[in-house]
């Protein structure tokens, strides 16, 4: 089962990749993300019952906080998949583009070319999430950025290969320090007896971690923390983020930043169970919430006036990127309150960055203040817009609501509760930056020199309209499985 | 036979020999361009025939110019009497002598610029302004290599008074002490090599052949000067290039018999002297502005071996 | 003898690629040191992965790096400089720092052979510096693979045979991010006719 979470992406992306015609790519990528999701949600359930299934000698081996964000991945794969047919549909009518920032006539990259690595980028992601091999975790996450970098490079423009440029050479570099970080991690257990055949490194580290050199292991988190810690785009390292969310086509976008910051974030978690098990958890606690707080005002400085609405939402990601670390360095509810706040947050940026998309194709710019009147022009677009809006910048009714509320409970509970108010604050700048440049673009009239069409491909609006609802439910009224397991997730790195 | 009168075996060899070295270079470079070259005795005859010439000064210049040449030999020539010369230590060398060394060649190299000045030439007072900016390039350089060494002689157990003199520091055990892990001192002969570059005004640092004033640094301070006052000039700069060969040549020779260990400082001199032809005839000069950078590659150098030995 | 001499000659090639501003010279002295790699894994006793580090690191990725730059303009390989020794003072810095740093840690059971941690931290930083200090996009690459090099060189004393697999995926990892940087590279030519990271303007706040 674990293998063939695997080997079904691949496989697919093979076929894709040598001999794809354009529309069966198109076809064939919304089912084999189907059938990925039904396979992530059968090991998702095994997990939740307690028999968490191993393969390939325990290389695969996933543990509910893994499983957690392999579901999340699938899941919003899947809804990309489908927002696929109708984007990709539209791209091949236009076939020449233009250049919004420099006016250069441009042309994309093949379909399949496209498709297949897609797929390549779903299996690393999976790779990531069911590994409790820190090296094959290395490697999966280095897998997860060269496969996605092609993908950034889909409109074969001048900022686009710039946007790919930085996040290929800023993620590398940043990746290689994680890679000397996990070194020093073995640097530190250097002596313990390892089993030769047992790739279970996670559990090997964390039933040793009273063993481990103590500086060395604070070495090694350091390492991570900035490693990973670039990839996920904490701030000051998270240059490259903006630019290849601007940049990249918005349904990977949804991707990079719903999926791919996500598993950049395990790989810091891993390291922060072992620091907790070596009972270090306050020394990695403190890196955490001050690297979360340092992200959290970078993001409000750079939103607050900022024109470019796809930019807006990378920098909202870097915010919430920000929100996960503080909830997990501050631990205890708030830490089962950033669990939470993932799912929310991947849900709904997911919904945000497709949704993009559609005004992207409708109106042709990036500046927020050139968009007037979208309740007017596009409907269902707008109305959804405006509800992502409201759910990501964290106001009720929405699931982002209840997790951001739990951070704040456990801030409050934590030894230092005055941090709360910073908290606050920036979260209610946040808020207001965010709601006028959204209000602005969906409130005034229809632009003179708009088509009076209003009609909407179903395919380009389901999937945001399924993961919107999906966080109002979230926010309404959590299931018991499911908050149990979000527990179970939560528990492993000390909520 | 006792030490100091080995030591003055060679220190006469050494005189005797130094121009030989500009006959070998220019031997070589003939070869290499295919041609059949002056004799190897050539500068002994050029020496031979400006000390039979008469002497022309210019009638503005002062003493400073006629004593110049004087001054200048009989540092130079002191200064190889206080280097260790095929593996025997000067008898006149004392704790920090090399510094004495460094300071009389830096007097030789004074009063020949003073010379160039007095002349109230414009030429000669632009190679002078060159010739003391290289030098001042130079000097820390040497001093950091032969901080280098005496550092690794301090590793090594001796003391103060014994690692700071040059018949120790050129005394040989450098040879063998790479030989057993201490690579970081292989950076110390190209770091002496490039200095012999520089101070002996050689390609590409200097062309001694060039005859376009302009571009001149060494040459062209020495214009005015005829007869006897040239070849004293000419004669301390063929003990000047022996002087640096010899210093590198020296960290090469390991502890062994003594005949073994002259016949392998002799040698190696040689093969200097065929290297620097070799050189010669394969780069052209440096444009000025690139001379720096050279002089700071060995600095650089100086100061990785430094940081290495010291820090490990 | 011929382990300090693999170390003293990855050390000077570190500075020589500082010092170069030449990137034809600077794709020598990276094969140069995969070379002396292979080797150090060769006295260490990895014989699969010598073979594998002196096909990718050796041959493989600077024939990569030399294939891309004969498609550019010959005058675009040359790094531009503004204090030439710069670079080499920050490498010299860094090397001062590794050896200080190598001083006051304790390893355990002396993993580390004398050198060893310093000289792979120096080649930690000479990358880092390569990254940060050139405006090429092709120099990224070389330091981002010297950085790769100075952890690869940490990594080594912690190789075991159970352990193979999972460098050989790391070098086939950085093989394929070296020959997706290379397609970038060939990309950036192509549409800036330049491969010069400084005209990279367009996208910023």
């Amino acid at each position: 089962m674990l293998i063939a979470l695997l080997l079904l992406p691949v496989l697919t992306g093979l076929c894709m990749l040598f001999f794809g015609k354009a529309l069966l790519c198109r076809v064939a990528l919304p089912v084999m993300a189907l059938a990925h999701t039904l396979l992530s949600a059968l090991v998702a359930l095994s997990v939740y019952q307690g028999n968490a299934p191993r393969a390939l000698f325990g290389i695969l081996a996933p543990d509910p906080l893994g499983v957690l964000f392999l579901m999340l991945a699938s899941l919003l794969f899947l809804a990309v998949s489908v927002y696929a047919i109708s984007y990709l549909r539209e791209e091949e009518r236009i076939g020449l583009h233009t250049n919004i920032l420099d006016h250069g006539q441009f042309t994309n990259q093949p379909e399949r070319r496209f498709t297949a690595f897609l797929c390549f980028f779903l299996a690393s992601m999976s790779l990531v999430t069911m590994t409790p091999h820190m090296g094959v975790q290395w490697v999966s996450i280095e897998a997860t950025t060269l496969s996605s970098a092609p993908l950034i490079y889909f409109h074969r423009h001048k900022s686009s290969l710039e946007a790919t440029w930085k996040y290929l050479i800023i993620c590398s570099v940043g990746i290689a320090l994680a890679l000397l970080g996990n070194i020093l991690l073995s640097v530190a257990f250097y002596g313990e007896p390892v089993g030769e055949s047992d790739f279970d490194q996670l559990s090997f580290f964390l039933s040793h971690a009273d063993k481990a050199e103590a500086t060395w292991l604070k070495a090694a988190f350091v390492f991570l923390l900035v490693g990973y810690g670039a990839k996920m785009g904490l701030a000051p390292l998270h240059n490259w983020l903006p630019d290849a969310h601007s940049q990249a086509p918005s349904l990977v976008s949804a991707l990079l930043s719903g999926a791919l910051l996500n598993c950049a974030l395990l790989g810091i978690l891993r390291g922060h169970q072992i620091m907790l098990a070596a009972g270090l958890g306050d020394i990695s606690s403190q890196m955490l919430i001050f690297f979360g707080f340092f992200s959290l005002a970078t993001a409000a400085i750079f939103i607050v006036g900022q024109g470019h609405y796809k930019r807006m939402l990378a920098y909202s990601s870097v915010e919430h990127m920000g929100l996960l670390a503080l909830g997990i360095g501050f631990g205890g509810i708030a830490c089962q309150g950033a669990i939470f706040h993932a799912v929310c947050h991947s849900l709904t940026k997911c919904m945000l960055f497709l949704l993009s998309g559609n005004i992207l194709a409708r109106y042709h710019t990036y500046s927020s203040f050139d968009i007037r009147g979208m309740r007017w022009t596009m409907p269902f677009t707008g109305a959804l817009w405006t509800a992502g809006f409201f759910a990501i910048a964290g106001s009720p009714p929405f699931g982002l609501f209840v997790s951001e509320l739990l951070i704040a409970k456990g801030i409050l509970a934590s030894k230092a509760p005055w941090l709360a108010v910073p908290y606050l604050l920036l979260l209610a700048i946040l808020f207001v930056a965010l709601s006028v440049a959204v209000l602005r673009m969906v409130q005034g009239r229809r632009p003179i020199d708009m088509p009076k069409t209003t009609k909407e491909p179903l395919t380009s609006v389901l999937p945001p309209l399924i993961l919107g609802l999906a966080v109002l439910v979230l926010g309404v009224f959590v299931p018991a499985p499911l908050w149990s397991f979000l527990s179970k997730a939560a528990q492993l790195i000390g909520g | 036979m006792s030490q100091p009168l080995l030591h003055a075996l060679h220190f006469v060899l050494a005189l005797l020999l130094s121009p030989l070295l500009f006959g070998i270079i220019n031997r070589v470079k003939a070869k290499v361009a295919g041609r059949h070259g002056k004799p190897l005795l050539q500068t002994y005859f050029d020496l031979i025939k400006l000390l039979r010439k008469g002497c022309v000064r210019s009638d503005c210049t002062t003493p400073v110019f006629t004593l110049a040449p004087c001054i200048q030999i009989s540092a130079t020539v002191l200064a190889l009497y206080f280097l260790p010369l095929g593996g025997v230590a000067s008898p006149a060398g004392f704790a920090g002598d090399f510094l004495l060394v460094s300071y009389l060649l830096a007097a030789g190299r004074f009063v020949i610029m003073l010379a160039a000045l007095d002349t109230g030439s414009s030429f000669e007072g632009m190679g002078a302004s060159r010739e003391a900016t290289f030098s001042a390039f130079a000097e820390p350089v040497l001093f950091l290599a032969m901080i280098v060494l005496t550092s690794f002689y301090m590793d090594l157990g001796h003391s103060e008074a014994y690692a700071f003199s040059l018949g120790t520091l050129f005394g040989g055990q450098s040879a063998l002490a790479w030989l057993n892990g201490k690579l970081e001192l292989l950076f110390i002969p190209p770091v002496f090599f490039l200095l012999l570059l520089v101070e002996n005004s050689r390609i590409p640092v200097d062309d001694p052949t060039t005859h376009l004033e302009l571009t001149m640094i060494h040459e062209v301070m020495i214009l005015d000067h005829s007869g006897p006052d040239l070849a004293l000039i000419l004669y301390a700069s063929t003990v000047k290039l022996w002087f640096f060969a010899s210093l590198i040549a020296s960290l090469f020779i390991p502890p062994m018999q003594i005949w073994q260990e002259s016949l392998l400082w002799l040698l190696l001199i040689f093969l200097l002297a065929v290297i620097l032809g070799l050189l010669e005839s394969s780069m052209a000069r440096l444009r000025l502005h690139r001379v720096p950078a050279l002089i700071g590659a060995a600095g650089m150098m100086a100061a990785l071996a430094l940081i290495l030995s010291q820090m490990r | 003898m011929l382990f300090d001499s693999c170390l003293f000659l990855l050390l000077v090639s570190n500075f020589l690629l500082l010092a170069t501003p030449h990137i034809r010279q600077m794709t020598k002295y990276t094969a140069l040191q995969g070379i002396l790699l292979a080797l150090l894994l060769l006295l260490f006793g990895h014989t699969i992965l010598t073979v594998a580090v002196l096909l990718i690191k050796g041959i493989l990725l600077p024939g990569l790096l030399w294939h891309t730059q004969k498609r550019l303009p010959p005058d675009s390989l040359i790094c531009p400089r503004k204090l030439a020794a710069f670079d080499v003072v920050c490498g010299m810095a860094g090397l001062a720092f590794a050896i200080w740093l190598d001083d006051r840690l304790i390893v355990t059971q002396e993993l580390f052979p004398p050198l060893f941690l310093s000289l792979g931290l120096t080649t930690l930083f000479c990358g880092f510096i390569l990254i940060i200090g050139r405006i090429k996009a092709i120099t990224h690459v070389i330091g981002y693979l010297v950085a790769e090099n100075g952890i690869f060189l940490l990594g080594m004393p912690l190789m075991t045979k159970g352990t193979t697999w999972f460098e050989l995926a790391l070098l086939l990892d950085v093989f394929v991010a070296v020959f997706v940087m290379g397609i970038a590279i060939n990309r950036i030519s192509d549409s800036f006719a330049s491969i010069d990271v400084a005209r990279f303007r367009s996208l910023r706040d």
